[in-house]
């Protein structure tokens, strides 16, 4: 099995890419050769990463535009922040408990995904993008006006009204205070829990995508006429993939929520949707590992520009637009091809 | 055809009931019932009954937009007609979905090709024997025994059908870089994956050349004789319709005006006409 297709070659050298990332740059912490700040961003590289991947699963795979995927972040930080802190007294290994509530924040999200999944996916293209950009508001309003506490009865939940009507019971604590959002939380997030998070879904979404079901999904957004000739139920594999994107969001949500001391719901807005579909788009639609680099190169390269001070904002801009302008230039890419003669077409990914 | 014909090996699956010889006297596998339907208050189609039986080739003819595909997007269900039913296996179709449609053996083919093209050519047949392929999400991503074994059987059979046109060698190339003539077979081969009883081909020879036209021809044949299954063809050139259809079905604006074999209908005065105009009287 010396001779490897292409394909499989690529899935290899993608995981290859995540563990030498993750060795070196341990490495270079533990001897202290990291600055503060990008020891500090490590974590929620590893959550941009994942969210990446999965949105990458929605638009590149399915070839669906969506415009709300920091919603589903979102559902899986404060579901699985509450998971964590109201499980503080059963388990008290805190990578344990972090899992525990990445796998109910999955699920949370996934939920979510799926309950907006079915009205949505009967819509196509730009429909489609607008309507998962307004259930993305509402699901950030909605936690805004949501109160969440905790006693010896379990879980107290309240609607639109304050972190009073919970009536907690002596001993109580409120997690979610409404608009205030969650303080306080335990910082179980690190770097090596991000690095697993990555390669279980670097898993997950490589293995979906050559199994029947991921090439079902692709078939839909070659041509979605012909997918329904060949007796391909449109609606399931639509819904298949867009409620594991949501779920693994929900983990990502998770993991950088509890990297934090305090998480507020605005956190998760339209911008960090935005930002998120730039790391997919940059990355080349349908490309993982792309969406991989991207994702790290994106929230390093603000730090990085850090000695250009009030022209950071600006060179950040130009670089996005440089990047964009050379990757899809098709005078560009034949220089490339030219430089690395392996680089060529394969069967994945929509780039020729 | 010339040559004694190809033995292909076939791992047995469901619907390649191997027919010898055109059973008429079977029940129809297909059966229209005045069938139609409107388009607002246009009537695409009228009155359209026609029964094929297994292993048939049927060819549906008449001028530019006669109705000819509007007949194939009802019988496979991308319109849900406003009149008459259809049969299959003498079970209505009322309400079926194409996919369901597909299921109960009903496969076709575009005019204008539509492929995966973005897939390689052995992910498009593969996605042809989607429904024949039984495997879950969670085996497909646990990498579970059952993935193995199955995608292994797929990778047989999906050689085995490519080998019908003589492609197994561009099993790996992707599919919207193929030449034209090899996506048009891709097509078929890929309709014929999902095991039908009947295959709907749409233009099958649209922009091929003569030579290529006679291979196809003789392909149309050998796969209705290898998997056994009724064929219906809508096709402009005379020669193929001619050629292999044991039955011809004339549509002009809507109607059927003529139905038989390649003789009566090259002889039928109606279908001259539909085609080339009155002669004028006394001229």
């Amino acid at each position: 099995m010396l001779k490897m297709q292409k394909s499989t070659r690529k899935t290899v050298s993608t995981y290859a890419l995540v563990i030498v990332a993750f060795v070196v740059v341990q490495g270079l912490a533990m001897s202290g050769n990291i600055s503060a700040t990008l020891r500090g961003q490590l974590v929620p590289i590893c959550a941009y990463v994942v969210m990446a991947i999965s949105l990458n699963l929605t638009v590149g795979v399915l070839g669906e535009l969506s415009l709300g995927h920091a919603s589903f972040m979102s559902v899986g930080a404060f579901s699985g922040v509450v998971a964590c802190i109201s499980l503080q007294n059963m388990i008290a290994f805190g990578p344990v408990r972090l899992v525990v509530g990445m796998v109910i924040g999955a699920l949370c999200a996934g939920i979510a995904g799926f309950l907006i999944g079915v009205p949505v996916l009967r819509l196509n293209g730009d429909y489609l993008a607008i309507v998962t950009l307004a259930f993305g508001e509402i699901i950030k309003n909605l936690i805004t006006c949501l109160c969440v506490g905790v006693d010896s009865r379990g879980l107290r939940f309240s609607f639109l009204t304050s972190a009073d009507a919970l009536k907690l019971e002596e001993g109580g604590r409120v997690i979610i205070n409404g608009p205030m959002g969650i303080a306080g939380i335990p910082k179980l997030s690190t770097f090596t829990t991000g690095f697993v998070l990555v390669l279980v879904t670097l898993f997950i979404v490589m293995n979906l995508v050559k199994s029947r079901s991921g090439r079902a999904i692709m078939a839909i957004r070659d041509n979605r006429i012909a997918a329904e000739s060949v007796g391909i139920p449109i609606t399931k594999y639509k819904l298949m993939a867009f409620v594991t994107s949501a779920a693994l969001a929900g983990a990502a949500g998770t993991l950088y929520a509890m990297n934090f001391s305090t998480i507020v719901a605005t956190k998760f807005n339209f911008n960090t949707s935005i930002l998120i579909l730039v790391y997919v788009v940059l990355g080349g639609l349908g490309n993982i590992r792309g969406s991989v680099i991207a994702a790290t190169v994106i929230t390093i390269l603000p730090e990085m520009l850090r000695g250009f001070n009030d022209y950071r904002m600006l060179v950040y801009a130009i670089v996005l637009i440089i990047v964009m302008l050379t990757t899809n230039n098709a005078r560009f890419k034949t220089i490339l091809s030219r430089l690395i003669p392996s680089k060529k077409a394969t069967g994945e990914g929509r780039q020729p | 055809m010339s040559e004694p014909r190809k033995e292909t090996k076939l791992v047995p699956v469901p619907a390649t009931n191997y027919v010898p010889e055109r059973d008429v006297d079977k029940p129809p596998i297909l059966e229209a019932r005045n069938l139609g339907i409107d388009f607002g208050g246009l009537t695409a189609l009228e009155g359209f009954n026609l029964a094929i039986s297994p292993t048939e080739i049927v060819g549906l003819i008449g001028p530019n937009g006669a109705g000819k595909t509007t007949v194939f997007n009802l019988l496979s269900k991308v319109y849900q007609p406003t009149r008459g039913t259809i049969l299959l296996n003498g079970n209505d179709t009322m309400g079926m979905s194409t996919v369901q449609v597909n299921r109960a053996g009903v496969a076709r083919t575009f005019q204008n090709i539509r492929l995966f093209s973005n897939l390689s050519v052995e992910d498009n047949v593969k996605l042809g024997l989607h429904n024949h392929i039984k495997y879950g999400m969670f085996s497909g991503v646990l990498r579970l025994p059952n993935y193995w074994k199955q995608e292994k059987q797929a990778n047989e059979r999906v050689r085995e059908l490519l080998s019908i046109f003589n492609m197994e060698h561009m099993v790996h190339d992707r599919a919207g870089a193929l030449p034209y003539g090899a996506q048009r077979r891709l097509e078929i081969i890929r309709a014929l994956a999902t095991a039908p009883k009947l295959l709907l081909l749409d233009e099958p020879a649209a922009g091929m050349n003569p030579s290529e036209t006679g291979e196809l021809m003789e392909n149309i044949v050998k796969v209705r004789d290898t998997f056994g299954v009724a064929v219906m063809l809508i096709e402009h050139d005379m020669n193929l319709v001619m050629g292999i259809c044991e039955g011809i079905c004339v549509l002009n604006f809507g109607k059927i005006i003529a139905k038989g074999t390649p003789s009566e209908i090259q002889n039928n005065p109606v279908v001259i006409e539909a085609y080339l105009g009155r002669q004028k009287e006394d001229g």
